[in-house]
């Protein structure tokens, strides 16, 4: 009997309390930056494209809704096609978590609604921003020693010049 | 059977085992890199540390390496003991010191033996804060790319690619922390065994070039077991599918056919699945001349009213194509009317081949039976380049010698290294015959070189040798006699001989001697096998089915028939095009084939027939086993196996005959009853109703990604999965994903084990057959009471005349199969066609290297530039890259020199 008394009473108390709802749209609730919302592709401080193409977001996605392919140039991979079904898309976040490159990343935007589900398939131009993201100064390739171009073996970070195999010194 | 205890649980191991191979073997997760179940050990990665003690008191213990440790019965070791864990950790946290972080852009990734062993050893973060060590690469070719960052030094490459499969260039340089696996300089790998690199090495450094152009990660691709259909050796492989496109074919293991290893053939030779050239619709050549897309339903129209106006029909079955679609053919045209595809000296030749392996009279081996030879005689085969996985098991032969010598010496034969050094260079006998010289004649003992006639003769003088009452050969050439002497006598003192010839000799006088001398063996009392190579995935099948006469390609375009039926066969790439006009002149061409071709353009109806990749048949490799594969593209459009065309066409034209031919599993039960000698087929893979637990194999893994959106883009609706009517395998993940019998195995991995070193997991034992035996059924067994039929048309001794050259062909690895040499990777690989003399020869004929010369055979004036091979025979002329054409080779030609400006 008390307990209920005390609940109503707790009840009885929020009507002077200020309102957590707010008049959305005219004003727009604040989301934090790590919020799940809408998906991007980020590129690399050097203007590149960050996506490597290693399919992980794909795998680790529970609902199956990213494809892609990879394609490459010069030892640079990039995906020929990345398609993300955001009519399946659950907003879980794995894709992000798993990425090696900090290539995908969800970002606090949710207003993605459609009449058509078609209009839910969003390719790579859809997804691609121009900037970096969460991450500003992340550059797979700095880490990673795979040369590209303008990157040549042994000029990754913390990497020494080649071996030169024709050297008998030790 | 030796028991041991491994943290306190009692094991048992084979006798001969090694610790590792015991615990592999067991269903234990014990690391490893160096070791490889068909290249032993040496010791080199540390990574299989175990503790050993030496009885219960013992609770120190020591560190021994699994891979080098013999068991003795009641041995006891651990290895979940804390400090050998960490020992195992500390060895993988140094290997990864240089590792260069690239696993995203690795084609490795996602079965990595690496990677998973890595993380089976705990070794998550990374402490060295130091400075890594990088190297270049080399540009190796078209098959494979190498990134040498990634070494971890196994050894793994070299001591495949060099001790195990002969070849040279490939090797290690510099030392200490500087080693580097590649080539003296940049340049393609010679060996046709390269792409085993990509599986054998336990990361990244050697991956696979084709696949990466098209890449995909293992996970997300449909796999399916299939037969490799690029030679008649028929080695198992998985392929591998996504998005309707054939990936890649990698090995899948069968003891008893190719092991551990493909040769880049069929590993890279499925480029034509993907091409341009596909025949993907039914097309009808309208009277404009202008060749229409028909619907299936009309198309399958066309063919009954064509089947029904013609009066005569003849069908020309395919090496190529499986057995239910030649059944198919057979039954439709009757077997009267049923041609092999192949031209006039070939087909002879398949049939004494199939009349020789189905009599009963001798042992046909088994690659696995031929690698453990040890003594062979290999006569007029050019077996590398004919049948390069076959000429593989025929490499390891000369290793008995020097194993049996190490096994006196109580050597175990899995210590590699030790057997190597104790063996030396001894060798067990390889004799070689044949007219040039052979990828394998740096072991054999002083190889012959000789016209196809002197090689057969020495093999019936070799049969003459070890049995008295075989046919005699009259007037041998001492040398040759002396030769067929010891030969004889290196054959008589084996336990296990072998011998190999091969349609590829070309001459039906030197398979007769091979089977002589076998049969002479036979009768002697040895344990001796035979092994006659064919040229196409099914052409034992082929041969086996046809009624035993005189049928050839060109006997079907004699016979004048109004209608002409070819199956997954271009006779116009065998036969001239002037001679194929007019044999065709009058006759209606129907075409039932995967791609475009010399004949698809003259036919009036073209069907799209599947190719190996699309539809599911049964092949009967050299060695008369029959074997299944299945398809990893489930939608195929409007291609569909040819049997299916061809009973479509039947029952539309009113053919009783094909009531019931609706699933694959009705067609081979009919072709069980109607050929006794297939009556096994139906055994070869389970039905189609076969279910494990209610549930049909998943053919996808269970972490097949992009399900929902792999097709959004042109449909937001999920398709619905095809469901086969033909295999127990459903086109998803959904269904079965644990172990399935060893006929439907689709994906080799297991929890833990990403790589295809998860083998272990669906082996009884190492190196052993696959759990539940080995797939295929062997269709020709060795009978008791056959009796030896000496062949005796000994032929005469070769004679070099004065106008006129003995052509013999010279077989290539790459290009002369046609399938295979319309994928890109091969096509950089094929040398163009020539013809070959010796340098006297050569100059007799006034020409030198590269000048053109007009080669007169079977009546056509054929153009090819001049190769100078100085171990050819005087008077013998080899002619390379034109066995596309139905040429009956060896033969006497007409050649000269032409003069430059007619190129």
């Amino acid at each position: 009997m008390l307990s209920v008394l005390v609940t109503l009473w707790g009840t009885f108390l929020h009507l002077f309390q200020r309102n957590v709802t707010v008049a959305y749209p005219e004003e727009m609730p604040y989301l934090a930056p790590r919020y799940r919302g809408r998906i991007v592709l980020t590129r690399d401080p050097d203007g590149e494209e960050r996506c490597v193409s290693c399919y992980l977001c794909a795998v680790a996605c529970p609902v199956d809704c990213i494809s892609l392919q990879k394609a490459e140039i010069e030892g640079r991979w990039y995906p020929e096609f990345f398609r993300i079904n955001f009519s399946r898309c659950i907003f879980c976040g794995f894709c992000e978590e798993a990425c090696p490159t900090y290539a995908i990343q969800l970002t606090p935007d949710f207003e993605m609604s459609e009449y058509d589900r078609r209009n839910l398939v969003y390719e790579k131009e859809d997804l691609l921003i121009s900037g970096t993201g969460k991450y500003p100064d992340y550059n797979f390739y700095r880490v990673s020693g795979a040369a590209i171009p303008g990157k040549d073996k042994g000029e990754a970070e913390r990497e020494r010049k080649p071996i030169d195999t024709r050297s008998l010194l030790p | 059977m030796t028991n041991f205890i491994v943290d306190g649980r009692v094991l048992t191991a084979k006798a001969g085992e090694n610790l590792l191979q015991a615990c592999l073997g067991a269903g234990l997760d014990l690391p490893y890199f160096c070791w490889h179940p068909a290249l032993g050990s040496v010791g080199a990665c540390r990574q299989c540390a175990v503790r050993q003690y030496d009885g219960v008191e013992d609770t120190t213990g020591r560190l021994v390496m699994a891979c080098m440790t013999p068991i003795a019965e009641g041995a006891r070791f651990s290895i979940t003991d804390p400090a050998t864990a960490a020992f195992r950790a500390g060895i993988i946290e140094w290997l990864m010191v240089n590792h260069p972080h690239d696993c995203p852009v690795c084609e490795e990734g996602g079965e990595c033996h690496l990677q998973d062993m890595t993380v089976m050893t705990g070794h998550a973060y990374r402490r060295y804060r130091f400075t890594k060590r990088t190297h270049r690469n080399q540009d190796l070719g078209p098959f494979i790319k190498h990134e040498m960052n990634r070494c971890i030094a196994c050894y793994r490459c070299v001591r495949f690619y060099r001790d195990y499969a002969g070849g040279r260039d490939l090797d290690v340089f510099g030392s200490h922390d500087h080693v580097y696996f590649g080539r003296h300089d940049d340049g393609t790998l010679e060996s046709e065994f390269s792409g085993n690199l990509v599986e054998v090495c336990p990361t990244g450094v050697f991956t696979d070039k084709p696949f990466s152009a098209h890449y995909a990660r293992k996970w997300d691709m449909r796999g399916a077991p299939s037969i490799c259909a690029h030679c008649g050796v028929g080695c198992n492989t998985i392929a591998n599918e996504r998005a309707g496109q054939l990936r890649r074919v990698v090995n899948r293991y069968s003891n008893a056919v190719n092991g551990h290893f493909l040769c880049d053939r069929g590993r890279f030779g499925y480029g034509f699945v993907n091409a341009s050239e596909r025949v993907r619709v039914a097309t009808v050549r309208g009277t404009d001349g202008e060749r229409v897309e028909v619907e299936r339903e009309a198309a399958v129209a066309r063919f009954a009213e064509m089947l029904r106006g013609a009066a005569m029909v003849v069908g020309i079955g395919s090496p190529r194509a499986s057995l239910e679609s030649n059944f198919a053919l057979r039954t439709l045209v009757g077997a009267a009317h049923f041609y092999p595809g192949v031209g006039a000296r070939e087909a002879a030749l398949l049939r004494l081949v199939a009349d020789s392996l189905a009599s009963g009279a001798v042992h046909v081996a088994s690659l696995r039976e031929a690698e453990h030879a040890d003594a062979v005689l290999l006569l007029g085969s050019d077996l590398p380049n004919a049948a390069p996985r076959a000429a593989l098991a025929v490499r390891q032969t000369v290793r008995a010698a020097g194993a049996a010598m190490a096994a006196s010496a109580r050597i175990p034969a899995w210590h590699d290294l030790a057997v190597r050094n104790f063996a030396g260079e001894t060798r067990s006998p390889l004799f070689i015959a044949t007219p040039a010289a052979t990828r394998l004649d740096d072991i054999a003992q002083g190889p012959l070189r000789a016209a196809p006639v002197d090689i057969a003769r020495l093999g019936f003088a070799v049969a003459a040798r070890i049995d008295p009452t075989a046919p005699a050969v009259a007037d041998l050439a001492p040398e040759l006699d002396a030769l067929a002497a010891a030969i004889a006598q290196a054959l008589l003192a084996a336990e296990r001989p072998l011998v190999v010839s091969g349609v590829e000799a070309g001459e039906e006088s030197v398979i007769r001697a091979a089977v002589n001398v076998a049969v002479a063996l036979r009768g002697q009392g040895r344990n001796v096998g035979l092994m006659l190579n064919v040229p196409e995935c099914n052409s034992l099948g082929l041969a086996l089915m046809a009624e035993a006469d005189d049928r050839s390609l060109e006997t079907a375009l004699a016979a004048r028939a109004a209608l002409v039926i070819t199956l997954e066969t271009d006779i116009g790439r065998c036969v001239p095009g002037a001679r194929l006009d007019a044999a065709l002149a009058g006759a209606r061409l129907v075409v039932l084939d995967h791609s475009e071709g010399a004949t698809t353009r003259r036919a009036e109806l073209v069907l799209p027939a599947a190719s190996f990749a699309e539809a599911s048949g049964t092949l009967v490799n050299a060695e008369g086993r029959a074997q299944r594969f299945y398809p990893p593209i489930v939608t195929a459009g409007e291609g569909r196996e040819a049997w299916r065309w061809l009973a479509a066409a039947g029952r539309a034209a009113g053919r009783t005959n094909f009531s019931g031919w609706d699933t694959e599993d009705n067609v081979l039960a009919e072709i069980a009853r109607t050929v006794p000698r297939f009556a096994a087929v139906p055994d070869v893979a389970p039905p189609e109703g076969f279910r494990i637990k209610g549930l049909r194999i998943a053919s996808e893994p269970h972490r097949f990604s992009g399900r929902t959106a792999m097709d959004a883009a042109h449909d937001i609706r999920e398709p619905k999965p095809p469901v086969s009517a033909d295999s127990p395998f459903s086109a998803t993940m959904e269904g079965y994903q644990g172990k399935p019998p060893p006929a439907l195995l689709p994906l080799l991995r297991a929890p833990g084990w990403n790589s295809n070193q998860s083998l272990h997991r669906f082996q009884a034992e190492i190196e052993g057959p696959l759990t539940g035996g080995d797939p295929g059924v062997r269709l020709l067994e060795v009978r008791d009471g056959a009796a030896p039929d000496w062949h005796t048309a000994i032929p005469e001794a070769f004679a070099p005349r004065e106008d006129m050259w003995h052509a013999v062909m010279l077989p290539r690895v790459f290009g002369d199969e046609e399938q295979s040499a319309r994928a890109a990777p091969i096509r950089a690989r094929m040398t163009p066609a020539a013809i070959a003399l010796n340098a006297a020869d050569a100059a007799r004929l006034g020409a030198a290297a590269g000048r053109v010369i007009a080669c007169e055979i079977d009546g056509e004036i054929v153009l090819l530039p001049l190769e100078i091979r100085a171990e050819l025979p005087r008077g013998v002329a080899g002619v390379s890259g034109l066995a596309a054409m139905a040429y009956a080779l060896p033969s006497w030609i007409r050649i000269a020199a032409a003069s430059e400006v007619a190129l």
